[in-house]
């Protein structure tokens, strides 16, 4: 243990009821600009839960991919698509709500089970503790080198996938007419290819 | 049974926070209209999943730590999946001018 008990344990309690709560705000709160932003919460307090376990490698690239990366892209594509609708009714959606949560509440009580029946062979061994970093370089180059390099490459596709969904076909002249095409970044009112016929 | 307060934190405490975590991710997932909700709660309940691997890696495993390795590799696919999933996102919704998962039913009937 690198810090005191006690004060493990307030952190970890105060760090889970913002996770728990961020989590359920998330989900919950009407705003979605607000759910992105309680999102970056629960991954910095998570990045923290993972400090408290001694793991300050995976807390960094914790707060440098989810924060930095992921949760910033959520915020750019909140701002892409932002456009108030108004959500048509569905029929009987209290319902699915009240189901669905049900079903979860059951999901719930089954992993507390398993959590809290299992004889689990606490403590293990010594936790190398500030060692970590070494020893996950030492993985990464030995026995996962192969998944790392395959990351890699996930990566690099992933990269490009994104360019290609998400780029617009830009087209130097204009395909009906022949005039010269306007590449202006605003999107232009156009009618959209698979719009629903029924409205 | 005792029921004192523990000294420390025990496992059991990371696995229930982790299954708070993912059992909340479901719910969102299940009844999010928003498409963005949705990639939100599967990056919570991935989250949830590496709260589980990073405790059990820490308690369990403490020499090898192979659950912090296979945490780092989650955070790896999640980056990656969350780039394709916001650049489908976004296409669709050049399409189909919404983001309300009930009208994305292109391959439904």
């Amino acid at each position: 243990m690198t810090i005191a008990s006690s004060t493990q344990l307030i952190c970890f309690t105060v760090l889970s009821a913002v996770v728990a709560i961020g989590a359920l705000g998330v989900v919950l709160l009407p705003n979605i600009v607000y759910s992105a932003f309680l999102l970056g919460g629960v991954f910095l307090s998570v990045a923290g839960l993972y400090l408290l376990l001694n793991a300050s490698f995976v807390a960094a690239a914790q707060v440098l991919v989810y924060v930095g990366a992921v949760n910033v892209l959520i915020l750019f594509a909140i701002m892409l698509v932002n456009k108030k609708e108004d959500l048509a009714a569905i029929p009987g959606l209290a319902l699915r709500r009240l189901l669905s949560g049900a079903v979860c509440a059951g999901l719930f009580a089954l992993l507390l089970r398993v959590a809290f029946t299992t004889p689990w062979a606490t403590p293990g061994p010594e936790p190398v503790g500030e060692e970590a970093t070494i020893r996950i370089g030492e993985h990464l180059f030995s026995d996962y080198l192969l998944p790392f390099e395959l990351a890699s490459v996930l990566l690099l596709m992933a990269m490009i996938g994104a360019i290609v969904l998400a780029r617009r076909d830009v087209m130097t002249a204009d395909i009906a007419t022949g005039e010269p095409a306007d590449q202006g970044l605003i999107e232009k009112s156009r009618t959209p290819l698979l719009l629903e016929k029924s409205n | 049974m005792n029921l004192e307060l523990p000294t420390t934190v025990p496992l059991q405490a990371y696995l229930a926070l982790a299954a708070i975590l993912f059992c909340t991710g479901v719910w969102g997932l299940i009844n999010s209209r928003n498409a963005v909700r949705v990639l939100m709660s599967i990056e919570l309940m991935l989250n949830a999943v590496n709260i589980n691997l990073m405790a059990f890696s820490s308690y369990l495993d403490g020499q090898l730590i192979r659950g912090q390795v296979f945490t780092i590799f989650v955070i790896t696919v999640a980056a990656a999946e969350a780039a394709v999933g916001l650049a489908i996102l976004l296409s669709l919704y050049r399409n189909r001018e919404t983001v309300d998962m009930e009208r994305f039913n292109l391959l439904r009937w």
